[in-house]
């Protein structure tokens, strides 16, 4: 399924500034039932969000009115663990469209980029500035340009750039994914299979 | 120009090169499970695309099973309807399906090699991301998303970036009582859960060529705990040995003409790596894990670290440590322990119920102790049965259950309940991974044997006789 395009996001965001946050943490196990693609941003976070007896645990982020938005600021090595693509449709499910973070495990990241959702890396130091930011006005506004590849705390101005792949890029630009292109060159994929000696 | 094995493996697998941007893939082997796959045939479904090569992909049920009376109904509904979907989608597309009940049933990583579906010189993929295991092959193998299960349903191809290139070099030997499991939580204790992200790595140097096929799988599989996308060992005659006769590999001349393809399967002597490690086997003692994460792991004799020695957030850190209610400086080595897992795609091999069987033997479980041993597959459980190792482990007091991902990752009943501290011979300590509140310690299968007869954290070496681990 093509997905969303994306071009400017400005947004508030939401702070997670714990390190190695895994997908088992972005989702649990258990919620990974489904044979559907829906439903899966209630379960975000799931045991940070809520006690064993499903009530809310007040003091995580996700369950402080203070904060919102469509972007989530997460600590070093976000997305560690399992490949499960459950953990980015948690994400996008529960109304992010870009992750930040000074540092992504690579299948979290490719399973963002194939879904919709932007993973933005940035400095240790700007990290820093975004999380410090937040915490002196959690209203403060984030710019994510994707055709610039820019990143600005709106308030500051202080900015930087972010690299992703100029494929990747008019992808998402275009809301196009893999898919699309594989289908493209069926021909040419047939004709390297014929070759193959296994 | 010099390559490293890695490289000729991928090289010959790129169908298109993208100019910045990634290579369109070929993958040789595919395999799916029944949690990653329902959501891609379903995007097949509404694209209306078609599964181009069903003999490329092989179809278990593994990761929310059941580990006993899997004759009767899957009691849970829900994952009683994602095996139902993962039979279904299979048979819809022709794709072979080893499902719960059938004699080939167990673990991907367990099934994939022991019926020659895991070949060197291959590329290798299944929607988990233990999928690095195959490497031990010397095949290029990798945890894919659910969008790539669908891609490569439709088009046999994904469109990855070529990794950079790690080797990670072990010479000497290994000490009494040391495993493949503890080499592995040695090396990520020494790289973090993200010293080897962006890396592809090669396991190079004497430890891993001294090591069992089994081991080289306990190795490779443990690469995505430290970040790595896979990690792979060059074939040698071991390799040959363990594949030839396999049902699914090539026969005849098409084996011949294989093995004159494998041969070449190794680093040349002057290909450049991007980076470069170096241990010493001697450094490797038994590891356990105390941590939330897999690179948090001290050799079983040490005592946790100051929060001020180790690398990262100090927040972080503490917050990892009190949910295992544990402090900077505790012992590992007698800590009280409430359950033994014994299994998974890490540890759930036949020599691993060869070595927990080696400790156990004349021995009985400490009672505080609920003990959940968990063969990879059917025939790892027949093997366990024709050894003698089943007699020796009930008379030990232990039981065996059926095969299954099991309390590795707790989706089916096999959960540790909350609070509950495990030893597990699996992959992942994350909280709550093995079920809601549940605390783990990784090892291997000989600490696992050792803590499951005496009710605490123990060091296999005070139970083992030199001679008795042959």
């Amino acid at each position: 399924m093509a997905y969303d395009k994306f071009n400017i996001l400005t947004s508030t965001a939401v702070p997670l500034p714990i390190e190695n946050v895994d997908t088992d943490q972005i989702i649990p196990a258990r919620f990974l039932k489904a044979t559907e693609r829906k439903g899966f941003g209630d379960n975000l976070f799931r045991d940070w969000r809520y006690h064993n007896d499903d009530t809310p645990k007040e003091d995580f982020v996700l369950n402080n009115p203070t904060y919102s938005g469509k972007i989530l600021v997460g600590g070093k090595n976000f997305g560690s663990g399992s490949s499960r693509e459950h953990a980015a449709w948690a994400v996008y499910d529960y109304g992010f469209r870009c992750v930040v973070s000074s540092f992504f495990a690579d299948i979290f990241r490719g399973n963002c980029l194939n879904i919709g959702v932007l993973p933005v890396q940035v400095s240790p130091e700007f990290l820093e500035q975004i999380f410090s930011a937040i915490e002196a006005d959690p209203k403060t506004e984030i710019e994510v340009s994707l055709p610039e590849q820019t990143i600005t705390i709106k308030a500051t101005g202080a900015s930087e750039s972010f690299e992703i792949n100029s494929y990747k890029k008019e992808n998402m630009l275009n809301g196009y994914d893999d898919i699309d292109y594989l289908t493209k060159m069926k021909s040419e994929i047939q004709e390297f299979a014929a070759a193959r000696p296994f | 120009m010099s390559k490293t094995l890695f490289d000729k493996v991928w090289d010959s697998h790129v169908v298109r090169k993208i100019e910045n941007g990634p290579d369109v893939f070929f993958i040789d082997r595919h395999f799916i499970h029944e949690v990653t796959s329902p959501v891609a045939f379903l995007g097949l479904k509404s694209r209306g695309n078609t599964v181009l090569y069903p003999e490329r992909t092989f179809a278990t049920a593994d990761h929310n099973t059941p580990t006993i009376n899997q004759h009767l109904p899957v009691e849970d509904p829900l994952s009683a309807n994602q095996l139902k979907a993962l039979e279904e989608n299979a048979a819809e597309w022709g794709i072979s399906h080893w499902g719960l009940g059938h004699k080939k049933n167990g673990i991907v990583h367990v099934v994939g090699p022991e019926n020659g579906i895991t070949l060197p010189g291959a590329t290798i993929v299944c929607g988990d991301s233990h999928t690095s295991t195959h490497g031990a092959f010397g095949a290029i193998a990798f945890g894919i998303g659910t969008s790539e299960v669908e891609m490569v349903l439709s088009t046999q191809c994904i469109m990855q970036p070529k990794p950079k290139k790690m080797r990670i070099n072990i010479n000497g030997d290994l000490g009494f009582g040391v495993t493949p499991k503890d080499v592995a939580l040695y090396i990520i204790s020494q790289l973090t859960t993200s010293g080897a992200t962006g890396y592809f790595v090669e396991y190079a140097g004497d430890v891993f060529r001294n090591m069992t096929m089994e081991g080289r799988m306990t190795v490779c599989n443990l690469s995505i705990e430290m970040g790595a996308r896979g990690g792979m060992v060059a074939p040698d005659d071991k390799t040959f040995d363990y594949i030839k006769e396999k049902p699914l590999t090539p026969k005849g001349e098409a084996w011949d003409t294989a093995m004159e393809y494998w041969k070449t399967l190794y680093t040349d002597e002057d290909a450049v790596f991007d980076k470069e490690l170096t241990f010493n086997g001697a450094d490797i003692e038994p590891m356990i894990t105390y941590g939330t994460n897999p690179g948090m792991g001290i050799g079983i004799t040490n005592h946790i670290p100051d929060a001020s020695t180790v690398e990262g957030g100090v927040a972080t850190y503490k917050k990892s440590l009190g949910y295992m209610d544990f402090n900077e400086g505790d012992a590992m080595i007698g800590k009280p322990v409430d359950y033994v897992f014994l299994g998974s795609c890490t540890n759930g091999r036949i020599e691993d119920f060869r070595a927990f069987a080696s400790i156990v033997k004349g021995k009985k479980k400490a009672e505080n102790i609920t003990a959940w041993l968990v063969p990879g597959s059917h025939e790892v459980e027949d093997l366990i049965k024709e050894e003698g190792l089943l007699d020796i482990i009930k008379e030990a007091g232990f039981t065996l259950r059926e095969p299954g991902c099991s309390a590795c990752l707790a989706m089916n009943a096999d959960k540790i309940p909350a609070g509950k501290l495990a030893v597990s011979t699996s992959n992942r300590n994350f909280e709550g991974r093995q079920g809601p509140g549940s605390r783990t310690l990784l090892a291997s299968p000989l600490v696992a044997a050792a803590t499951a007869v005496t009710g605490v954290v123990t060091d296999p070496r005070t139970l083992l006789k030199e001679q008795t681990l042959a």
